[in-house]
Protein backbone atom coordinates (compact mmCIF):
# COMPACT_ATOMS: atom_id res chain seq x y z
CA UNK A 1 0.00 0.00 0.00
CA UNK A 2 0.76 3.31 -0.45
CA UNK A 3 0.64 6.47 1.86
CA UNK A 4 2.11 9.88 0.55
CA UNK A 5 2.27 12.41 3.34
CA UNK A 6 0.52 15.64 2.02
CA UNK A 7 3.61 18.73 1.63
CA UNK A 8 2.72 21.22 4.35
CA UNK A 9 4.72 23.76 2.43
CA UNK A 10 2.90 26.79 1.25
CA UNK A 11 0.15 26.15 3.14
CA UNK A 12 -1.98 28.68 5.50
CA UNK A 13 -1.77 28.27 9.05
CA UNK A 14 -4.49 28.91 11.25
CA UNK A 15 -3.84 30.89 14.77
CA UNK A 16 -4.37 27.20 16.22
CA UNK A 17 -1.52 25.80 14.33
CA UNK A 18 1.01 25.62 17.12
CA UNK A 19 -1.89 24.21 19.92
CA UNK A 20 -2.01 21.34 17.19
CA UNK A 21 1.68 20.65 17.12
CA UNK A 22 1.36 20.36 20.93
CA UNK A 23 -0.64 17.76 20.57
CA UNK A 24 1.09 15.55 17.92
CA UNK A 25 -1.74 16.11 15.46
CA UNK A 26 -1.68 14.21 12.38
CA UNK A 27 -1.83 17.17 9.82
CA UNK A 28 -3.72 17.74 6.69
CA UNK A 29 -3.88 20.17 3.79
CA UNK A 30 -7.31 21.20 3.23
CA UNK A 31 -8.37 24.26 0.92
CA UNK A 32 -5.10 25.08 1.33
CA UNK A 33 -4.93 25.35 4.80
CA UNK A 34 -2.94 22.81 7.16
CA UNK A 35 -5.41 21.31 9.40
CA UNK A 36 -5.49 18.66 11.99
CA UNK A 37 -6.83 15.67 10.52
CA UNK A 38 -6.47 13.93 14.18
CA UNK A 39 -5.18 13.70 17.07
CA UNK A 40 -5.78 10.36 19.01
CA UNK A 41 -7.55 8.80 15.71
CA UNK A 42 -10.79 9.56 13.90
CA UNK A 43 -13.05 7.11 15.77
CA UNK A 44 -11.92 7.80 19.24
CA UNK A 45 -12.09 11.19 18.31
CA UNK A 46 -16.22 10.90 16.97
CA UNK A 47 -16.85 8.51 19.77
CA UNK A 48 -16.01 11.58 22.40
CA UNK A 49 -18.29 14.18 20.40
CA UNK A 50 -20.93 11.45 20.35
CA UNK A 51 -20.65 10.83 24.16
CA UNK A 52 -19.21 14.04 25.57
CA UNK A 53 -17.62 16.75 24.02
CA UNK A 54 -15.12 17.32 20.96
CA UNK A 55 -12.98 20.71 20.49
CA UNK A 56 -12.48 21.51 16.93
CA UNK A 57 -10.47 24.25 15.16
CA UNK A 58 -12.58 25.19 12.61
CA UNK A 59 -10.49 28.71 12.00
CA UNK A 60 -9.86 28.04 8.09
CA UNK A 61 -13.61 29.00 7.78
CA UNK A 62 -14.09 32.45 6.10
CA UNK A 63 -15.70 35.25 7.58
CA UNK A 64 -17.37 38.23 5.86
CA UNK A 65 -19.15 41.37 7.49
CA UNK A 66 -21.45 43.56 6.19
CA UNK A 67 -22.02 46.60 7.88
CA UNK A 68 -23.72 50.22 7.57
CA UNK A 69 -27.25 51.27 7.31
CA UNK A 70 -28.05 49.14 4.36
CA UNK A 71 -26.35 46.21 5.30
CA UNK A 72 -29.49 44.03 5.25
CA UNK A 73 -30.22 44.87 1.66
CA UNK A 74 -27.00 43.74 0.71
CA UNK A 75 -27.28 40.25 3.00
CA UNK A 76 -30.96 39.86 1.12
CA UNK A 77 -29.47 40.20 -2.41
CA UNK A 78 -26.70 37.85 -1.45
CA UNK A 79 -28.35 35.57 -0.01
CA UNK A 80 -32.04 33.70 0.24
CA UNK A 81 -32.15 34.06 3.61
CA UNK A 82 -34.91 36.18 5.43
CA UNK A 83 -33.21 38.98 6.73
CA UNK A 84 -36.25 40.97 7.97
CA UNK A 85 -36.85 37.80 10.56
CA UNK A 86 -33.23 37.37 11.29
CA UNK A 87 -32.87 39.59 14.98
CA UNK A 88 -29.76 40.69 16.56
CA UNK A 89 -28.32 37.97 18.30
CA UNK A 90 -29.41 35.17 16.11
CA UNK A 91 -27.75 32.99 13.22
CA UNK A 92 -29.13 31.46 10.22
CA UNK A 93 -28.18 28.85 7.87
CA UNK A 94 -28.59 29.68 4.37
CA UNK A 95 -27.13 29.63 0.82
CA UNK A 96 -25.45 32.27 -1.89
CA UNK A 97 -27.07 31.30 -5.39
CA UNK A 98 -25.61 31.81 -8.73
CA UNK A 99 -28.04 33.15 -11.43
CA UNK A 100 -28.90 29.58 -12.13
CA UNK A 101 -30.17 28.88 -8.75
CA UNK A 102 -27.07 26.77 -8.27
CA UNK A 103 -25.15 26.54 -5.09
CA UNK A 104 -22.12 29.25 -4.58
CA UNK A 105 -22.01 28.32 -0.96
CA UNK A 106 -23.99 27.32 2.24
CA UNK A 107 -22.78 29.77 4.83
CA UNK A 108 -24.24 30.90 8.67
CA UNK A 109 -25.41 34.39 8.71
CA UNK A 110 -25.24 35.86 11.90
CA UNK A 111 -26.89 39.05 13.12
CA UNK A 112 -24.57 41.22 15.52
CA UNK A 113 -25.81 43.96 15.46
CA UNK A 114 -28.58 46.43 14.02
CA UNK A 115 -26.92 46.89 10.68
CA UNK A 116 -24.14 44.37 11.71
CA UNK A 117 -24.47 40.56 9.99
CA UNK A 118 -21.55 38.21 9.75
CA UNK A 119 -21.84 35.36 6.94
CA UNK A 120 -19.57 32.30 7.25
CA UNK A 121 -18.50 30.51 4.54
CA UNK A 122 -16.53 27.47 3.39
CA UNK A 123 -12.54 27.95 3.21
CA UNK A 124 -13.15 26.01 -0.08
CA UNK A 125 -14.88 28.82 -1.41
CA UNK A 126 -13.80 31.66 0.67
CA UNK A 127 -11.88 33.84 -2.17
CA UNK A 128 -14.53 32.88 -4.77
CA UNK A 129 -17.32 34.10 -2.44
CA UNK A 130 -15.77 36.96 -1.62
CA UNK A 131 -15.32 38.41 -5.31
CA UNK A 132 -19.42 37.29 -5.93
CA UNK A 133 -20.52 39.13 -3.13
CA UNK A 134 -18.26 42.08 -4.21
CA UNK A 135 -19.97 41.88 -7.47
CA UNK A 136 -23.26 41.25 -5.75
CA UNK A 137 -23.14 44.46 -3.89
CA UNK A 138 -21.64 46.35 -6.68
CA UNK A 139 -24.47 45.51 -8.89
CA UNK A 140 -27.17 46.19 -6.40
CA UNK A 141 -25.81 49.49 -6.38
CA UNK A 142 -22.66 49.65 -4.35
CA UNK A 143 -21.53 53.04 -4.58
CA UNK A 144 -25.41 53.81 -3.18
CA UNK A 145 -24.63 51.28 -0.57
CA UNK A 146 -21.32 52.43 0.41
CA UNK A 147 -22.92 56.09 0.35
CA UNK A 148 -25.20 54.69 2.72
CA UNK A 149 -22.62 53.13 4.38
CA UNK A 150 -23.20 49.44 3.67
CA UNK A 151 -19.43 48.01 3.51
CA UNK A 152 -18.43 44.08 2.97
CA UNK A 153 -15.60 43.39 4.68
CA UNK A 154 -13.28 40.16 4.63
CA UNK A 155 -12.68 39.52 8.37
CA UNK A 156 -11.33 35.73 7.79
CA UNK A 157 -7.66 36.48 8.99
CA UNK A 158 -8.62 38.61 12.15
CA UNK A 159 -10.84 35.24 13.73
CA UNK A 160 -10.28 32.13 14.90
CA UNK A 161 -13.08 29.83 15.42
CA UNK A 162 -13.55 26.94 17.59
CA UNK A 163 -15.93 24.14 17.54
CA UNK A 164 -17.29 22.70 20.97
CA UNK A 165 -19.51 20.19 20.52
CA UNK A 166 -21.17 16.85 22.43
CA UNK A 167 -23.97 16.63 24.93
CA UNK A 168 -21.40 18.03 27.38
CA UNK A 169 -20.69 21.44 25.64
CA UNK A 170 -22.99 23.17 27.75
CA UNK A 171 -21.48 22.40 31.09
CA UNK A 172 -18.13 22.31 29.65
CA UNK A 173 -18.49 26.28 28.63
CA UNK A 174 -20.63 27.31 31.55
CA UNK A 175 -18.06 26.25 33.56
CA UNK A 176 -15.05 27.77 31.55
CA UNK A 177 -16.94 30.90 31.15
CA UNK A 178 -18.47 30.77 34.45
CA UNK A 179 -21.72 32.84 32.77
CA UNK A 180 -25.06 31.59 32.05
CA UNK A 181 -24.01 31.37 28.15
CA UNK A 182 -24.98 27.36 28.88
CA UNK A 183 -28.26 28.70 28.32
CA UNK A 184 -27.68 29.70 25.15
CA UNK A 185 -31.17 28.82 22.75
CA UNK A 186 -30.69 27.18 19.34
CA UNK A 187 -28.69 29.19 16.63
CA UNK A 188 -28.83 32.56 19.07
CA UNK A 189 -25.61 34.08 19.61
CA UNK A 190 -23.89 37.05 22.38
CA UNK A 191 -20.56 38.00 23.12
CA UNK A 192 -19.02 36.52 26.18
CA UNK A 193 -15.89 36.21 27.84
CA UNK A 194 -13.74 32.35 28.66
CA UNK A 195 -11.02 33.18 31.08
CA UNK A 196 -10.73 37.03 30.06
CA UNK A 197 -10.62 36.18 26.21
CA UNK A 198 -13.96 37.84 24.90
CA UNK A 199 -15.48 35.63 22.37
CA UNK A 200 -18.36 35.82 20.22
CA UNK A 201 -20.45 32.68 21.47
CA UNK A 202 -22.79 30.91 19.02
CA UNK A 203 -24.76 27.26 19.57
CA UNK A 204 -24.29 26.09 16.15
CA UNK A 205 -22.60 23.12 14.88
CA UNK A 206 -21.64 20.89 12.34
CA UNK A 207 -21.92 17.13 14.16
CA UNK A 208 -25.21 16.35 15.34
CA UNK A 209 -24.89 17.34 18.41
CA UNK A 210 -25.89 20.37 20.31
CA UNK A 211 -22.49 22.80 20.90
CA UNK A 212 -21.19 25.83 20.27
CA UNK A 213 -19.21 27.55 17.84
CA UNK A 214 -16.82 30.22 19.64
CA UNK A 215 -15.54 33.65 17.24
CA UNK A 216 -12.01 34.55 19.02
CA UNK A 217 -9.68 37.15 18.16
CA UNK A 218 -6.44 35.35 16.15
CA UNK A 219 -4.09 36.41 18.98
CA UNK A 220 -6.52 35.05 22.02
CA UNK A 221 -6.81 31.58 19.80
CA UNK A 222 -4.60 29.68 21.34
CA UNK A 223 -5.25 30.71 25.15
CA UNK A 224 -9.05 30.05 23.92
CA UNK A 225 -8.30 26.60 23.32
CA UNK A 226 -6.19 25.81 25.92
CA UNK A 227 -8.60 26.61 28.85
CA UNK A 228 -11.38 25.11 26.79
CA UNK A 229 -9.36 22.02 26.89
CA UNK A 230 -8.44 22.23 30.60
CA UNK A 231 -11.75 23.06 31.50
CA UNK A 232 -13.26 20.17 29.82
CA UNK A 233 -10.92 17.87 30.91
CA UNK A 234 -12.83 16.41 33.54
CA UNK A 235 -15.59 15.97 31.34
CA UNK A 236 -14.12 13.83 28.57
CA UNK A 237 -13.56 16.83 26.41
CA UNK A 238 -11.01 15.86 23.52
CA UNK A 239 -9.43 17.47 20.69
CA UNK A 240 -10.90 16.71 17.52
CA UNK A 241 -9.70 16.81 13.77
CA UNK A 242 -11.20 16.98 10.36
CA UNK A 243 -11.76 13.50 10.19
CA UNK A 244 -13.96 13.55 12.62
CA UNK A 245 -15.58 16.33 11.75
CA UNK A 246 -16.72 15.01 8.46
CA UNK A 247 -17.71 11.52 9.95
CA UNK A 248 -20.03 13.12 12.47
CA UNK A 249 -21.50 15.46 9.89
CA UNK A 250 -22.16 12.73 7.67
CA UNK A 251 -24.27 10.40 10.35
CA UNK A 252 -25.99 13.68 10.97
CA UNK A 253 -26.10 13.56 7.69
CA UNK A 254 -25.69 17.37 6.80
CA UNK A 255 -24.79 18.73 3.56
CA UNK A 256 -20.87 19.45 2.34
CA UNK A 257 -20.14 21.74 -0.70
CA UNK A 258 -18.12 20.13 -3.06
CA UNK A 259 -20.01 17.23 -2.20
CA UNK A 260 -23.61 17.58 -2.35
CA UNK A 261 -23.92 20.96 -2.98
CA UNK A 262 -21.93 22.88 -5.87
CA UNK A 263 -22.94 25.55 -8.80
CA UNK A 264 -24.86 22.69 -10.75
CA UNK A 265 -27.18 21.70 -7.75
CA UNK A 266 -30.21 23.09 -6.80
CA UNK A 267 -31.45 23.37 -3.55
CA UNK A 268 -34.55 22.47 -4.45
CA UNK A 269 -32.64 18.84 -4.92
CA UNK A 270 -30.88 18.51 -1.88
CA UNK A 271 -33.79 18.76 0.70
CA UNK A 272 -32.73 22.71 1.34
CA UNK A 273 -36.07 24.17 -0.48
CA UNK A 274 -37.08 25.35 3.25
CA UNK A 275 -34.05 27.57 3.51
CA UNK A 276 -34.77 29.55 0.37
CA UNK A 277 -37.00 32.58 0.93
CA UNK A 278 -40.64 33.23 -0.65
CA UNK A 279 -40.77 36.05 -3.13
CA UNK A 280 -37.50 37.43 -5.07
CA UNK A 281 -35.12 40.26 -4.76
CA UNK A 282 -31.81 37.96 -4.43
CA UNK A 283 -29.43 36.39 -6.90
CA UNK A 284 -30.62 32.95 -8.16
CA UNK A 285 -34.65 33.89 -7.14
CA UNK A 286 -35.48 33.92 -10.64
CA UNK A 287 -34.12 30.48 -11.47
CA UNK A 288 -35.36 28.71 -8.52
CA UNK A 289 -38.88 29.47 -9.59
CA UNK A 290 -39.08 28.32 -12.96
CA UNK A 291 -36.97 24.88 -11.67
CA UNK A 292 -39.66 24.78 -9.18
CA UNK A 293 -42.35 25.11 -12.09
CA UNK A 294 -40.73 22.48 -14.35
CA UNK A 295 -40.07 19.87 -11.72
CA UNK A 296 -36.90 18.74 -9.82
CA UNK A 297 -35.85 15.60 -11.60
CA UNK A 298 -33.20 14.25 -8.88
CA UNK A 299 -33.26 14.28 -5.25
CA UNK A 300 -31.07 13.08 -2.10
CA UNK A 301 -31.14 9.72 -1.20
CA UNK A 302 -29.74 8.42 2.06
CA UNK A 303 -28.45 5.19 2.05
CA UNK A 304 -27.10 2.77 4.57
CA UNK A 305 -25.11 -0.16 3.21
CA UNK A 306 -26.14 -3.60 4.06
CA UNK A 307 -22.03 -4.94 4.31
CA UNK A 308 -18.98 -3.31 5.38
CA UNK A 309 -17.75 -2.23 2.65
CA UNK A 310 -16.99 1.50 2.37
CA UNK A 311 -19.03 3.80 -0.34
CA UNK A 312 -17.12 6.72 -1.39
CA UNK A 313 -17.89 9.87 -3.46
CA UNK A 314 -18.03 9.16 -7.08
CA UNK A 315 -19.74 5.81 -6.63
CA UNK A 316 -22.18 4.87 -8.99
CA UNK A 317 -25.75 3.67 -7.80
CA UNK A 318 -27.84 1.98 -9.39
CA UNK A 319 -31.37 -0.17 -8.84
CA UNK A 320 -31.50 -3.31 -7.46
CA UNK A 321 -31.62 -4.57 -11.19
CA UNK A 322 -28.62 -2.37 -12.24
CA UNK A 323 -30.40 0.66 -13.89
CA UNK A 324 -27.78 3.47 -12.99
CA UNK A 325 -30.26 6.38 -10.84
CA UNK A 326 -27.31 8.69 -9.98
CA UNK A 327 -23.96 8.50 -7.74
CA UNK A 328 -23.21 8.69 -4.47
CA UNK A 329 -22.00 12.48 -3.04
CA UNK A 330 -20.42 11.53 0.57
CA UNK A 331 -20.03 8.03 1.98
CA UNK A 332 -17.76 6.68 4.40
CA UNK A 333 -18.23 4.60 7.70
CA UNK A 334 -20.02 5.88 10.41
CA UNK A 335 -18.36 4.66 13.51
CA UNK A 336 -20.86 5.64 15.89
CA UNK A 337 -23.38 3.94 14.46
CA UNK A 338 -21.01 1.12 12.91
CA UNK A 339 -22.52 0.97 9.53
CA UNK A 340 -21.48 2.47 6.29
CA UNK A 341 -23.34 5.25 5.09
CA UNK A 342 -23.82 7.40 2.07
CA UNK A 343 -25.82 10.30 0.67
CA UNK A 344 -25.98 10.46 -3.15
CA UNK A 345 -28.07 12.43 -5.59
CA UNK A 346 -30.32 9.93 -7.69
CA UNK A 347 -33.63 9.83 -10.12
CA UNK A 348 -35.95 11.71 -7.60
CA UNK A 349 -38.53 8.39 -7.56
CA UNK A 350 -35.75 6.02 -5.92
CA UNK A 351 -34.83 8.40 -3.54
CA UNK A 352 -37.82 7.48 -0.92
CA UNK A 353 -37.22 5.94 2.22
CA UNK A 354 -37.99 2.38 2.45
CA UNK A 355 -36.23 1.12 -1.41
CA UNK A 356 -33.47 -0.64 -1.95
CA UNK A 357 -30.79 0.13 -4.32
CA UNK A 358 -26.99 -0.46 -5.11
CA UNK A 359 -23.93 1.30 -4.89
CA UNK A 360 -21.19 0.17 -7.03
CA UNK A 361 -17.81 0.28 -5.19
CA UNK A 362 -14.59 -0.71 -7.44
CA UNK A 363 -17.14 -1.77 -9.64
CA UNK A 364 -19.06 -4.53 -7.55
CA UNK A 365 -22.62 -4.18 -6.43
CA UNK A 366 -23.55 -3.61 -2.63
CA UNK A 367 -27.08 -3.59 -1.49
CA UNK A 368 -28.21 -0.71 0.39
CA UNK A 369 -31.33 0.29 1.94
CA UNK A 370 -32.76 3.90 1.41
CA UNK A 371 -33.58 5.23 4.57
CA UNK A 372 -34.54 8.34 6.00
CA UNK A 373 -32.71 11.07 7.31
CA UNK A 374 -30.83 11.88 9.27
CA UNK A 375 -28.65 8.42 9.86
CA UNK A 376 -28.12 9.56 13.37
CA UNK A 377 -30.09 11.83 15.64
CA UNK A 378 -29.27 13.14 19.27
CA UNK A 379 -31.66 12.35 21.82
CA UNK A 380 -32.85 15.85 22.91
CA UNK A 381 -31.97 15.84 26.58
CA UNK B 1 7.31 2.02 14.89
CA UNK B 2 7.97 -1.60 15.57
CA UNK B 3 9.86 -3.58 12.64
CA UNK B 4 10.14 -7.23 13.77
CA UNK B 5 13.71 -8.30 12.95
CA UNK B 6 12.69 -12.12 11.32
CA UNK B 7 10.13 -10.46 8.68
CA UNK B 8 10.44 -9.30 4.81
CA UNK B 9 9.36 -6.09 4.00
CA UNK B 10 7.98 -4.20 0.99
CA UNK B 11 8.59 -0.52 -0.18
CA UNK B 12 4.90 -0.37 -0.09
CA UNK B 13 4.98 -1.39 3.27
CA UNK B 14 3.45 -4.45 3.67
CA UNK B 15 5.76 -7.49 5.49
CA UNK B 16 5.63 -11.23 4.78
CA UNK B 17 6.87 -14.16 7.05
CA UNK B 18 8.24 -17.27 5.31
CA UNK B 19 6.29 -20.18 6.82
CA UNK B 20 7.57 -24.09 7.95
CA UNK B 21 5.06 -25.47 5.36
CA UNK B 22 6.50 -23.54 2.55
CA UNK B 23 3.44 -21.01 2.50
CA UNK B 24 3.79 -16.72 3.02
CA UNK B 25 2.27 -15.12 5.62
CA UNK B 26 1.54 -11.37 4.45
CA UNK B 27 0.58 -8.16 6.22
CA UNK B 28 1.21 -4.43 6.78
CA UNK B 29 3.73 -3.11 8.52
CA UNK B 30 2.81 -1.12 11.95
CA UNK B 31 4.30 2.11 9.79
CA UNK B 32 1.31 1.56 7.33
CA UNK B 33 -1.48 1.15 9.84
CA UNK B 34 -0.73 4.16 11.89
CA UNK B 35 -0.38 5.94 8.46
CA UNK B 36 -3.76 4.50 7.56
CA UNK B 37 -5.15 5.07 10.84
CA UNK B 38 -8.73 3.14 11.65
CA UNK B 39 -9.34 0.39 9.76
CA UNK B 40 -12.83 -0.56 8.99
CA UNK B 41 -13.00 -2.85 5.83
CA UNK B 42 -10.49 -5.13 4.33
CA UNK B 43 -11.38 -6.38 0.74
CA UNK B 44 -9.52 -9.79 0.00
CA UNK B 45 -9.13 -12.48 -2.55
CA UNK B 46 -10.55 -15.80 -2.95
CA UNK B 47 -8.92 -19.07 -1.22
CA UNK B 48 -7.54 -20.13 -4.88
CA UNK B 49 -7.03 -16.91 -6.48
CA UNK B 50 -3.85 -16.26 -7.97
CA UNK B 51 -1.93 -13.33 -7.03
CA UNK B 52 0.93 -11.44 -9.42
CA UNK B 53 4.27 -9.73 -7.38
CA UNK B 54 3.40 -6.11 -7.78
CA UNK B 55 -0.50 -5.85 -8.76
CA UNK B 56 -2.87 -5.32 -6.30
CA UNK B 57 -4.70 -8.15 -4.60
CA UNK B 58 -7.05 -6.22 -2.23
CA UNK B 59 -8.36 -2.99 -0.61
CA UNK B 60 -7.69 -1.64 2.71
CA UNK B 61 -10.31 1.21 3.83
CA UNK B 62 -9.51 3.25 6.62
CA UNK B 63 -12.40 5.76 7.39
CA UNK B 64 -10.48 8.47 5.38
CA UNK B 65 -9.34 6.57 2.30
CA UNK B 66 -9.09 3.60 0.46
CA UNK B 67 -5.52 2.03 -0.48
CA UNK B 68 -4.63 -0.51 -2.70
CA UNK B 69 -2.70 -3.88 -1.26
CA UNK B 70 0.14 -5.27 -3.66
CA UNK B 71 1.04 -8.45 -3.83
CA UNK B 72 4.67 -9.03 -2.62
CA UNK B 73 5.28 -12.29 -4.25
CA UNK B 74 3.12 -14.12 -7.05
CA UNK B 75 1.90 -17.36 -5.95
CA UNK B 76 -1.83 -19.09 -4.98
CA UNK B 77 -4.03 -17.78 -1.82
CA UNK B 78 -3.99 -20.62 0.79
CA UNK B 79 -5.81 -18.79 3.36
CA UNK B 80 -7.38 -15.04 4.26
CA UNK B 81 -8.33 -13.79 7.65
CA UNK B 82 -11.75 -14.00 7.71
CA UNK B 83 -11.30 -12.71 11.36
CA UNK B 84 -11.02 -9.38 9.58
CA UNK B 85 -14.46 -9.27 8.14
CA UNK B 86 -16.36 -8.72 11.88
CA UNK B 87 -12.78 -7.17 13.38
CA UNK B 88 -11.24 -4.67 10.80
CA UNK B 89 -9.43 -2.86 13.63
CA UNK B 90 -7.32 -6.03 14.61
CA UNK B 91 -4.84 -4.86 11.43
CA UNK B 92 -4.44 -1.97 13.80
CA UNK B 93 -4.25 -3.26 16.69
CA UNK B 94 -2.09 -6.31 16.39
CA UNK B 95 -0.47 -5.61 12.48
CA UNK B 96 2.05 -8.82 13.02
CA UNK B 97 -0.46 -11.02 14.51
CA UNK B 98 -3.97 -11.18 14.68
CA UNK B 99 -4.29 -8.44 11.92
CA UNK B 100 -2.65 -10.82 9.21
CA UNK B 101 -4.13 -10.34 5.56
CA UNK B 102 -3.75 -13.79 3.88
CA UNK B 103 -1.28 -16.75 3.37
CA UNK B 104 -0.25 -17.57 -0.15
CA UNK B 105 1.69 -20.29 -1.66
CA UNK B 106 4.49 -18.61 -3.82
CA UNK B 107 4.95 -19.76 -7.08
CA UNK B 108 8.84 -19.68 -6.43
CA UNK B 109 10.84 -19.32 -3.38
CA UNK B 110 9.88 -15.88 -2.06
CA UNK B 111 13.90 -14.69 -1.56
CA UNK B 112 14.12 -15.39 -5.57
CA UNK B 113 11.67 -11.77 -5.96
CA UNK B 114 14.46 -9.65 -5.07
CA UNK B 115 12.16 -7.03 -4.41
CA UNK B 116 12.03 -8.10 -0.65
CA UNK B 117 13.85 -6.06 2.00
CA UNK B 118 15.33 -7.35 5.47
CA UNK B 119 13.99 -5.20 8.95
CA UNK B 120 16.69 -2.93 8.43
CA UNK B 121 16.73 -1.83 5.54
CA UNK B 122 13.14 -1.30 5.63
CA UNK B 123 13.80 0.91 8.66
CA UNK B 124 15.92 2.98 6.48
CA UNK B 125 12.49 4.35 4.57
CA UNK B 126 10.65 5.37 7.53
CA UNK B 127 10.14 8.81 8.22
Amino acid sequence: MATPAPAQADLKRTPLHAAHLRLGARLTAFAGWSMPLQYAGIIAEHHAVRSAAGLFDVSHMGELECIGARAADCVARLTCLDVERLAVGQARYSLILNEAGGIIDDVIVYRLGDAWYRIVINAANAAAVAEHARAVAAAAGGAELRDAGAELRDAGAELGLVALQGPRAAAILQRAAGAAVGALGRYRCRPTAVADVPVLAARTGYTGEDGFELFVAAEYADALWSHLLEAGADEGLAPAGLGARDTLRLEAALPLYGHELGPDVSPLEVGLGRFVRAGGGYVGAEALRRRREEGVPRALAHLQLHGRAVARAGNPITTAAGTPIGSVTSGGYGPWLRRGLAMGLVERRHAAPGGELTVLIRGRPHGAAVVPRPFYRREEG
Amino acid sequence: MNVPEELRYTTQHEWLREEEDGTVTVGITDHAQAELGDVVYVELPAVGDEVAQGASFGVIESVKAASDLYAPVSGAVTAVNGALEAAPQQVNEDPYGAGWLLKLNPARPAEEGGALLTAAAYRELLP
